[in-house]
């Protein structure tokens, strides 16, 4: 029972028992989707975090990889007679293949540049996808193939719910993996200290794009798995509001924090629905639960409440 | 023959000279220290050795090679290392975790290993910690091993930092000011790791402003002032140069050096 005092199979041992018996709590069908939904955002959450919590780099673009996955799951299919299973690898390597390129340039860049930076990369993706109306039906969107795996269908809210957490638990595993590891050790010592880091002998150029890179693949599953989920996609996947959201979700969660990860995810996704109660003033109400939480928990929401058992735990 | 050796290097900021030809060469087990009033130049003269600035002109050489103008990264990889005056210690992580990244270039690194963190990865891991755990001993940081750095007082962290620095296994080793607010008995046990660093076969450069600490423990020390050399000698020489006497140690500083 060695593997149970590691931290990381710990985790995944807790985030696979709620996965499973999260459905024994859901009064009907509909908690299914919302939790689906949740799985899906804190996936790309995971890798957002990544980039953001572990190598300290900034992205308010990253809905676009999220937009090029989904949009590969659509045009595949409908133009290009690819499965939407293959479909799926494909638009993670297109999107790791533009993180590359568009990361090798941007990521010299620092602080609020590379945010804007990254920020323009987001947008352009989402202009040309509203743009290029023949291939993903403009702003309007398109549908999206069933995903087909050995003749089985893959529908309804339940299928999508063990599908999302099961790729849900391999995200955070890898994750988990990384943070321990020569590369993920790279990430963290130069999100501390870039000088530092270099003088260690570690490439900070290459390491970055590395983050930059894992972060748009995992970007990239996530909208692909969203988009045959719902069999439907827009433009507003890309775009510049769910880039923010992304962000949001990690800082919320707190940085650097697999768990945080998917509160945060937990926190956006579940909250609207919430607060529909509020009807006109849902937005407004989202809006100040995010700033309260942020003056109180600054560090996020994990990383907060990890601090506050552990000062109960001590004598 | 000298593993690390700086000629007439010249790096100008704006119109103002900071480093004015200045050169020096350490050999193996060799600790130079380099010394000089505030903004004589000597942290500039670190950074423009270990990469961090470019010079404007001069030329650098790592064991006989020509490293001039090469990034950091890859001047750690040919066996410089270094520590810094402000430190930067990686505050988030532990403070073993700190001397691993220290090793980093002694480990194999493949991002998709990593990612699966496939058994190498782990038993890598394992040689690593080890050999950190090894190093923190060393500087007497044993029993901190799992704090997180940031929470180390300020002595603690200038000795991490060289712990983090020997794990490379460099050929030479730069220290900014390793004993800067430390006390005596830390200051005495940074000198006893620097001459045992040295014995064992590292080039060492210092920059220090406790002058007991320098007399005592360099074999030649090199006198910067605004930008240019000074005087350049065994300890002897130096104290005894009355231009040295005159711009930089004055009557204090003489005293101390004359009870070294």
């Amino acid at each position: 029972m060695a593997w149970l005092s590691d931290r990381r199979a710990a985790t995944l041992l807790v985030f696979a028992v709620i996965i499973a018996a999260l459905p024994l709590v859901f009064p009907s069908g509909y908690y299914y989707r919302v939790a689906a939904l949740v799985f899906v955002s804190g996936f790309a959450a995971i890798g957002l975090n990544v980039l953001m919590g572990q190598a300290g780099q900034v992205s308010l673009g990253h809905a676009g990889f999220f937009g090029i996955g989904g949009y590969a799951v659509a045009i595949g299919p409908a133009h290009l007679g690819i499965a939407p299973w293959a479909a799926t690898p494909i638009g993670a390597v297109l999107s790791a293949a533009l993180a590359y390129v568009v990361g090798r340039p941007i990521l010299r860049l620092k602080g609020h540049y590379l945010a804007i930076a990254t920020l323009g990369f987001g947008m352009l993706v989402a202009l040309v996808i509203t743009t290029e109306s023949r291939w993903t039906g403009g702003p309007d969107g398109m549908p999206v193939a069933k995903l087909v795996l050995f003749g089985w269908r893959a529908t309804g809210a339940s299928t999508w719910y063990w599908i999302s957490g099961a790729v849900l638990l391999i995200g955070a595993w890898i994750a988990l993996n990384l943070a321990e590891t020569p590369t993920g050790r790279a990430f963290r010592a130069l999100h501390d200290s870039e000088v530092a880091a270099r003088v260690a002998g570690i490439d900070v150029a290459r390491v970055k794009l590395q983050a930059f890179v894992v972060a748009a693949v995992y970007a990239s599953l996530a909208g692909s798995l969203l988009a045959m989920m719902n069999g439907f996609i827009n433009p507003d996947q890309a775009g510049f509001l769910h880039s923010v959201e992304l962000v949001t979700m990690v800082v919320l969660g707190g940085l650097g924090s697999v768990a945080g990860a998917i509160v945060g995810a937990a926190v956006l996704v579940t909250l609207p629905q919430l607060l529909t109660v509020f009807q006109e003033y849902e937005n407004v109400m989202l809006g100040l639960i995010i700033i309260v939480s942020m003056i109180f928990m600054r560090d996020g929401v994990v990383p907060t409440a990890a601090r506050l058992l552990a000062r109960r735990g001590q004598p | 023959m000298s593993v690390l050796k700086a000629t007439d290097i010249m790096l100008a900021f704006g119109g103002v000279k900071a480093i004015d030809a200045v050169s020096f060469s350490v050999a193996a087990g060799e600790i130079l220290s380099i010394i000089g009033p505030n903004g004589a130049g000597k942290t500039t003269l670190f950074n423009v050795v270990s990469g961090v600035y470019r010079s404007d002109e001069g030329r650098v050489e790592l064991a006989g090679e020509d490293v001039t103008g090469l990034p950091p990264d890859r001047l750690a990889a040919r066996g410089l290392s270094r520590t810094f005056q402000n430190l930067q210690i990686f505050q988030r992580m532990t403070v073993l975790e700190n001397v691993m990244v220290g090793r980093h270039l002694r480990e194999r690194c493949n991002l998709f290993a990593d990612l699966l963190r496939l058994p190498s990865v782990t038993r890598q891991n394992r040689a690593t910690r080890d050999a950190a755990r090894a190093q923190l001993e060393a500087v007497g940081l044993g029993t901190s091993a799992d704090k997180l750095a940031g929470s180390l007082d300020y002595g603690a962290c200038k000795r991490l930092e060289i712990a983090r620095a020997l794990a490379a296994e460099p050929k030479v080793l730069l220290l900014d000011e390793p004993a800067a607010g430390c006390n005596a008995v830390e200051t005495r046990d940074i000198d006893e790791l620097i001459c045992r660093v040295a014995a064992q076969g590292l080039a060492v450069v210092l920059v220090e402003h406790d002058m007991r600490l320098v007399m005592k423990i360099s074999h030649r020390i090199l006198v910067l002032d605004r930008g240019r050399p000074l005087a350049d000698g065994t300890p002897r020489e130096v104290r005894d140069n009355p231009a040295v006497l005159a711009a930089y140690l004055g009557s204090h500083g003489a005293r101390e050096a004359g009870r070294a």
